[in-house]
């Protein structure tokens, strides 16, 4: 069971193969005899699974089932799920066990999906290897050397190894597309705005966005379509309709348009990935679409940017962690300063105090302007460049990260580690929706192709990586991780 | 050398919402604590705030109370800073682009005159929690009942010049914001407190002194006291050849003084930058307009109308217009005698002086605007004399009957007016007094004015005070003096 696609599930279910309580209890076997190793899961919520998928085949046996009734997925560590801990891969929340329900919580368990548990990640969402954890680096199932990307890592890691068919991530600047990308799964960063961010932890608010994670293109236009819409408990949602995103999945590609961003092409890209990033292209174009280079001009000050507005936010979203009502508090605090600087120096992490120093820093009275006004404005010329490549072009095509999967430990410098988004930064400064699909391997490490279309343009988006999955099979591979235990 | 001081005033008022500015928690005063703050309030890992429309609403209607320009686009911010009772480590003001623009209010000062002050502007936030020191042990509770709370910070130009002004100045805010409906204004439980900036520089100088800012006074008269005090250390310590120095000081209005509590050095960087989690404030001109065409009559129109159409005095018309509970009372008073000048004199005389007494607000007071206009009619057609009318308002505030006429009717109190039943009283009265009817007719006629005062006083008893008051003085000097 374990390496069907979701769709592939739902069938089974609907046809009555196995019942949601077989499959939930075989994926629950199967994190207890791999997870040890992957360490893709902070918390298994085995006792609460069997219940939903007790619900759902009972709902099913009254013919009350949808299309993701008694499907199993795993939620990232930062939905905040009432009744279980909601650590967001740190000690400071450790403790943390919400007394609420994150809005695509709420939707997917009224779907009637069943949710395994809270997958790892770096923590607060910081970093994009996995290794910035609390709870420990998560393994590459590929690869057991290799990091399997962050900060999503637990989420593509569960998925790669065949420990749940789907789960949500976040992506405030590549979370779900690049470990989507190292992990050989499809991972999609939907519109700002078109997934709910209440009960989300939040890292950078302004870029933050859910999304789902899955084998296929068609896994996600199915649970995007569950969680996606507008929620009036944050106020950033878009009030616009949600479509079936899988009614466009088969449309020709005849015609489409493909832009190749010069930029994303160029030095530090390793030749290996442009080599597999080409071929994916090669693909597209005997599906009949056609390809031209267009030019992102201000790309290379993604990062600069990104780096001043996201440690920005997260320096003023984090300053609820003070020991004060919930999360870690230091021991015998003498005085309040001692209770802050304590709780916060104990809870936080070496990379999240970094961001928050960044942020205090250039919010500060004398550099607001210099950093944050300025980022800004480069952050509309990023957008604007999005929006003239779009004048010409329905998708733009390139690599999701510049390298595949590397080792773990390998990268100690933040800034080397910064650079891994370059291609996949930008995008949420932009707002626009971005998708990284397998398509090949380096060296047995997956290559992801990122595809990027305008502002809620998923359906389409959804469409060009389903039908090049259904001519290309890197999807369909499957780690040797697990197999022989299977 | 002569001293000018130079007041500016930052108010925050208390937006009459029933749930907070970003929640759906309730704002109702005085619940058990913690018991009014939801997820959102707490600033629970995840949750996000939703701007209340009701707090926008409030604001636009006090911008437009004051003539305010409604800038059409407004944005939140965040003001960081640590403290226990602020939850998120933040609070969501808005710095830059505040909802109310620049307006003016218009203040009566002691003499009658008024004088505008300017508003530099006015923006929403929301209110932080309480710490509570009492009862933990040496440790501190949070209750973030508050927290959330919908204020609006109402921002003066330094355009104030004594204490006095400065009162009157709240006072005019105070009015405006209950005329409009948009805050209870009851500043015992906290829905009006405000920040006062002082310096003080020689007359006639342009630059200003260093200022200092004393936080969080919550009365009219503690306002007009840390002023009046504030003032005169600072000129004390210049004459002395000191300097004042920028700070924040706390009134203490137990010692009435006012301490230093922190100074410039050591002010927080609040690190403001606006609020990803809420979308700019767009207000169509429809929406405003709308607000402007559904405000209420506000004080300084009502003062003028008073005085222009009712006739009152400049100090009358200030007075019944302070509030809107008392302008509501006395234009009701008046509708119901039809006479604005003896209204005026029952609402502030009679009424006020008893509310006073026994610390009332209007708006509890037991006699109605309808009964004491009920009464006052009387007054006015003569059905009673003053004193009768004294004994009927009496009777209505111990709840003695339900109108003025029912309790005339009861007492017999109507005013006796037929001369041949008040000779007749007269006529007893002389027969019986036969000492003080001696007395009167040796006297001098110079000295008999004062003496016929208790022939009159006897008179007015025998009637049980009906007797028209003139006509008994009339015929009793006729009856003595021509015997």
């Amino acid at each position: 069971m374990h390496d069907k696609t979701l769709t592939e599930l739902a069938a089974a279910l609907a046809a009555g193969e196995f019942s949601s309580r077989e499959l939930t209890e075989s994926l629950l076997a199967r994190i207890d005899r791999l997870d040890g190793e992957l360490n893709s899961f902070i918390t298994v919520t085995a006792d609460a699974a069997l219940e939903a998928a007790d619900r759902a085949d009972r709902a099913r046996a009254a013919g009350k089932a949808g299309p993701l009734t008694g499907l199993p997925l795993a939620l990232k560590d930062i939905f905040c799920t009432q009744g279980v801990r909601t650590s967001c891969g740190s000690r400071m929340l450790d403790n943390f066990v919400s007394p609420y329900d994150a809005t695509v919580v709420e939707k997917l368990a009224a779907a009637g999906t069943v949710s395994l548990g809270k997958t790892n990640m770096d923590e607060f969402a910081m970093g994009s290897s996995n290794e910035n954890s609390h709870y420990g680096p998560v393994k590459n199932p590929w690869d057991l050397a290799a990091v399997p990307g962050g900060s999503s890592g637990g989420s593509a890691a569960a998925v790669a190894a065949g420990l749940v068919p789907a789960a949500l991530g976040t992506d405030t600047g590549g979370s779900i597309r690049q470990p989507a990308a190292f992990c050989g799964i499809t991972g999609l960063k939907p519109t700002y705005g078109r997934v709910s961010r209440y009960g989300m932890v939040a890292y950078a608010s302004s870029l933050d966005q859910g999304g789902p994670m899955a084998r296929t293109a068609e896994d996600c236009a199915l649970l995007l379509g569950a969680i996606a819409g507008h929620d009036l408990r944050d106020s950033t949602s878009v009030a616009r309709g949600v479509p079936d995103y899988r009614e466009e999945l088969e449309a020709s590609l005849s015609g489409l348009k493909i832009g190749l961003p010069r930029e994303y092409f160029g030095d530090g890209l390793a030749p290996e990935v442009e080599a597999a990033v080409r071929e994916a292209i090669a693909v597209y174009e005997s599906l009949g679409a056609s390809v031209r280079e267009v030019s992102l001009p201000h790309t290379e000050l993604a990062i600069p940017a990104y780096y001043v507005i996201a440690p920005a936010e997260a320096s003023s979203n984090l300053s609820r962690y003070d020991g004060v009502r919930f999360g870690h508090r230091c021991e015998n605090p003498t005085d309040l300063v001692d209770l802050y600087k304590r709780s916060r120096a104990e809870g936080f992490g070496e990379e999240v105090k970094r961001r928050i120093l960044i942020g205090t820093h250039t919010l500060s009275e004398g550099f607001f302007d210099a950093y944050y006004k300025k980022a800004q404005q480069v952050r509309r010329l990023i957008r604007q460049d999005f929006l003239d490549a779009f004048e010409d072009v329905d998708v733009l095509m390139g690599p999701a990260s510049p390298t595949p999967a590397f080792d773990l430990g390998a990268k100690k410098d933040p800034v080397s580690m910064y650079l891994q988004d370059i291609y996949t930064i930008a995008i949420n400064l932009a707002g626009i929706p971005g998708l990284s699909v397998p398509a090949g391997f380096v060296d047995g490490r997956p290559v992801g192709l990122q595809i990027l279309g305008p502002h809620f343009a998923e359906s389409r988006l959804l469409n060009v990586a389903h039908r090049f999955q259904q001519a290309t099979d890197w999807h369909r591979r499957q780690p040797a991780f697990g197999k022989e235990n299977a | 050398m002569q001293w000018e001081a130079v007041i500016g005033l930052e108010v925050h008022v208390q937006l009459a919402t029933q749930s907070k500015i970003f929640s759906g928690a309730s704002t109702a005063f005085g619940a058990e604590p913690n018991t009014q703050a939801c997820a959102v309030d707490l600033g629970l890992p995840g949750v996000l705030p939703v701007l209340n429309e009701g707090a926008v609403a409030m604001a636009v209607r006090f911008g437009l109370g004051i003539n305010a320009e409604i800038p059409e686009t407004s944005v939140f911010d965040r003001k960081n800073y640590f403290y226990p009772d602020l939850p998120k480590g933040y609070q969501t003001s808005q710095m830059y682009q505040p909802i109310v623009g620049p307006g003016e209010v218009e203040i009566t000062l002691d003499d009658g005159s008024t004088k505008r002050i300017r508003v530099h502007h006015a923006h929403l936030e929301e209110d932080a929690g309480k710490s509570l020191h009492e009862d933990f042990h040496g440790m501190t509770g949070i209750d973030l009942n508050r927290a959330g709370t919908p204020l609006l910070e109402i921002v003066s130009e330094p355009d104030l010049r004594s204490a006095r002004e400065a009162a009157a100045y709240l006072k005019a805010i105070h009015a405006i914001v209950t005329y409009l409906g948009i805050s209870d204004g009851n500043m015992a439980e906290g829905s009006m407190r405000c920040d006062v900036n002082v310096s003080v520089r020689p007359k006639g100088q342009e630059t200003l002194g260093t200022r200092a800012e004393i936080k969080n006074v919550n009365s009219f008269r503690f306002v007009e006291k840390a002023i009046a005090f504030e003032i005169e250390r600072q000129v004390e310590l210049i004459e002395d050849g000191g300097t004042v120095v920028q700070e924040t000081r706390l009134y203490d209005p137990e010692a009435d003084e006012t301490r230093s509590m922190r100074t410039k050095e050591e002010a927080n960087d609040y690190r403001y930058f606006p609020c990803p989690d809420l979308l700019p404030v767009v207000l169509d001109q429809a929406y405003v307009d709308h607000l402007r065409e559904t405000l209420p009559e506000l004080p300084a129109d009502k003062r003028a109308r008073f005085q222009d159409e009712l006739g009152l005095s400049a100090y009358d018309a200030s007075v019944l217009a302070s509030s809107r509970a008392m302008a509501e009372y006395f234009e009701t008073v008046r509708d119901v005698c039809g006479d604005a000048k003896l209204a005026a004199n029952w609402v502030q005389v009679e009424l006020a002086g008893r509310l006073n007494k026994e610390g009332l607000d209007i708006a509890d007071s037991p006699v109605t605007a309808e009964q004491l206009g009920g009464l006052v009619a009387r007054v006015k057609d003569e059905t009673i004399n003053g004193k009768a009318a004294k004994q009927v308002f009496a009777a209505l505030w111990d709840g003695e009957g339900d109108s003025a006429d029912a309790i005339i009717e009861a007492r017999g109190l109507k005013q006796v007016t037929d001369t041949g039943a008040i000779e007749a009283m007269i006529d007893q009265v002389i027969a019986d007094s036969p000492v003080q009817v001696a007395q009167y007719r040796e006297a001098a006629p110079e000295k008999r004015g004062k003496m016929i005062g208790y022939f009159v006083g006897q008179v007015m008893k025998a009637s049980r005070g009906t007797a028209n008051p003139q006509q008994v003085n009339a015929l009793l000097k006729d009856k003595l003096d021509n015997a």
